[in-house]
């Protein structure tokens, strides 16, 4: 019993190193991100975020050199105590820890026997003396990078500690108005809901009504005309984007978030009316039947059973339109632009005139996401439903 | 389909038409009408006064009124942004849809299926441009002694030299390739594992029963029955590669020879201000685009007819 059991195990044992390794390599990047996102500026310069799980830097060569006479915590030696700010102070750089390394103490070299380490681990050592004196208290982790971020904090330190001080930018007004700064990621968070949302409503509530039509009404042409709506999923978003912003400009809509919710109405539709008509369609028509005995209209029939009835089609089709919209960066681009910056766009523009800004940058990308994953973690069942009902989308 | 309305529904004739009127009118405004315009503007010059014809110089090779997209079709830029597209359908699809279905067929036997699956899943929640960060924080490069990138670090721990992986032409677009891998996998496991749920388990306990080993039920059993799955899920993956733009435009922007044919039109259009250009390379995608959709319909009602 137990050999077998033990050999089964044995046997499933390859499956379990190869999938647990596959979900490591695809989870990894968004650690990385999110440990970032939450490590204080100098720490994500200085050091890859994964050494969060090791010792602190310079801590090894602190062991190896100095540990032996002046201790571990470094206050073994009372006129040399390494924990005294006041005396790590006046070490500002490790020539200035260097030169006192190589020099005589009472006749005797500093060092004696031991090496004199070399000045990469002089200067982690000192990192480390600073850290254990007490000047340089970092935190392992902050919130400061998101606060940055929400409040388009641009300055050398953080928005908090500028603030105190009084030295914030111009820009800048140190309360509740700072959310909605255009730099930050606090308005674009409100400027992409305010895109999302009604152009997630008005594609469900036309198609609805559409498909009713092509479910449960007689009219003429009703095959052809729903053939050609589907086959109009087969346009590239790209291939309509320069007539339409050529229009908005006529129009003076460029810019404007009336312009933003038609086009991805637009666009929504082809999809939602073929998974609203697939859905609507498969509903038995006996209740349809009984409904319009009873002298039900088909306003009625509408409002009290078609709707009711697709709420999971309809669940499906809201997720999908609200993270594709929530996520797009090409039609935000173009058609709002600078605007109303939303989230993606406001990243994207980071990238390129931060350049190396991580801590801002992965918090930031951190907020766009949050949202997304918490719609697709709680919702996975209705997400997974739609994108097997609809896997042709063009 | 008609049969199945209950004649009793009858309605007036132009009910109907008050229910579509709403998305009509949205459609034929929103995709119609641009499509044909793009068609047109791709035939014009690039202030669209005149047609492209103008822009045709005596002593260079000129295609008339397409001279549009004789720079969509020959230009050494596009050149590189087909090439760089081939280079993704091949990688991208492949990896894509090979490692879903590894994916999908390992996580049928283990406990934790939904939890691995929802790791693989989660990157298609996320937008192109958080992956964009979220990969350009990995594929960092610091010149100095410091590696905060995740793949240097492992690059110096092995002692080899730290690589710039964005800007080296040879591995660039790889690079590139990688990020939209990792974000797509997770659509291919999901069809495809429907798709594997579906396939008989008398079948297989039988093939088991005969003695076939688990690598022959994949290989002979599993994979024939789910073939039409695999071939929607392999062209619905060349459509979205072919569209590619946001990974290029925010991680390269283009530049370093990793090009693609939608970021090129997006450059033409708001960065060299070439309506006319941009319309050509928008219809050329389309007609590339177009054989794979019109093959994916066919293959979804058929596989709704069988069902």
């Amino acid at each position: 019993m137990n050999t077998s059991r033990f050999s089964r195990w044995l046997k499933s044992l390859p499956t379990h190193i190869v999938l647990i390794g596959i979900c490591l390599m695809w989870i990894l990047p968004t650690i990385g991100l999110l440990v970032t996102s939450f490590r204080p500026l100098q720490d994500v310069n200085e050091t890859g975020w994964w050494t969060i799980f090791s010792k602190q830097k310079g801590y090894e060569e602190y062991q190896s050199s100095c540990a032996p006479c002046h201790g571990e915590d470094g206050n073994a030696v009372p006129s040399a105590n390494l924990t005294d700010p006041d005396l790590v102070g006046k070490y500002r750089r490790s020539f200035n820890l260097l030169s006192l390394l190589n020099s005589e103490i009472d006749g005797q070299p500093h060092m004696e026997s031991n090496a004199v380490p070399d000045e990469y681990a002089a200067a982690d050592i000192l990192s480390y003396m600073r850290r254990i004196s007490g000047i340089e208290e970092r935190p392992m982790f902050t919130l400061n990078n998101y606060i940055d971020a929400f409040t388009g904090y641009r300055g050398r330190n953080n928005y908090l500690s500028d603030c105190e001080s009084g030295e914030q930018s111009l820009d800048l007004f140190c309360d509740v108005r700072d959310l909605a700064n255009p730099r930050g990621m606090g308005r674009a968070f409100f400027n992409s809901l305010a895109v999302a949302v009604p152009a997630t409503i008005l594609p469900i509530l036309f198609s609805s009504f559409a498909a009713y039509a092509f479910s449960w009404m007689h009219f003429k042409g009703r095959k052809w005309l729903f053939a050609l709506l589907v086959g109009l999923q087969v346009v590239p978003l790209q291939m309509t984007l320069i007539p339409i912003s050529r229009l908005y400009a006529q129009l003076g809509l460029n810019g404007t978030f009336l312009g933003i919710w038609l086009f991805h109405t637009g666009f929504g539709l082809p999809y939602a009316i073929y998974l609203m008509r697939n859905f609507l369609g498969s509903l038995p028509r006996e209740i349809f039947e009984s409904a319009y005995l009873d002298g039900a209209s088909h306003w009625t029939a509408f409002i009290k059973l078609a709707i009711p009835l697709s709420v999971p089609a309809l669940a499906s089709l809201a997720i999908f339109q609200f993270l594709w919209i929530w996520n797009d960066l090409l039609v935000a681009l173009v058609f709002l632009g600078g605007e109303h910056p939303v989230l993606t766009y406001q990243i994207g523009n980071m990238v390129t005139s931060l350049g190396s800004g991580w801590h801002l940058l992965t918090a930031a990308a951190f907020i766009s996401m949050a949202l997304p994953m918490v719609v697709f973690l709680v919702l996975q069942r209705y997400f997974v439903r739609g994108l097997l009902a609809g896997s042709v989308k063009g | 389909m008609d049969k199945n309305i209950p004649g009793i529904m009858r309605q007036k004739r132009w009910v109907p038409w008050m229910y579509l009127l709403p998305a009509l009118v949205v459609m034929i405004v929103f995709i119609v009408y641009p499509g044909l315009n793009t068609m047109f503007l791709s035939l014009r010059n690039d202030t669209n006064s005149d047609w492209a014809s103008v822009n045709c110089s005596p002593d260079k090779p000129c295609w008339g009124i397409f001279e549009n997209f004789r720079y969509a079709l020959t230009s050494p830029v596009m050149k590189t942004a087909f090439l760089n597209n081939i280079k993704w359908i091949v990688i991208m699809v492949s990896s894509t849809v090979g490692m879903g279905l590894l994916i999908a067929v390992l996580a049928d036997h283990v406990r934790y299926e939904s939890i691995a699956k929802s790791i693989i899943f989660l990157p298609m929640a996320i937008s192109f441009v958080g992956a964009g960060v979220i990969w350009k924080f990995m594929y960092n490069f610091g010149s100095g002694q410091v590696q905060i990138g995740f793949l240097n670090a492992i690059v110096r721990a092995f002692g080899g030299e730290p690589i710039s992986w964005l800007t080296e032409p040879r591995v660039n677009t790889l690079a590139l390739i990688i990020v939209g891998v990792w974000m797509w996998t997770g659509f291919c496991m999901t069809i495809l594992a429907a798709a594997l749920r579906n396939v008989s388990t008398e079948i297989l306990e039988a093939a088991r029963v005969d003695g076939a080993n688990e690598w022959m039920v994949f290989w002979k059993i599993m994979v024939p029955q789910i073939m039409p799955t695999i071939t929607v899920v392999v062209t619905t993956m060349v459509i979205n590669v072919l569209k590619i733009f946001d990974v290029v435009y925010v991680m390269t922007g283009g530049n370093y020879g990793t090009e693609v044919i939608a970021n090129r039109l997006y450059t033409e259009m708001y960065a060299s201000y070439n309506p006319g250009r941009a319309s050509a390379i928008a219809v050329v995608l389309i007609i590339i685009i177009i054989p794979a959709i019109i093959f994916n319909i066919h293959k979804f009602q058929e596989q709704e007819a069988t069902r």
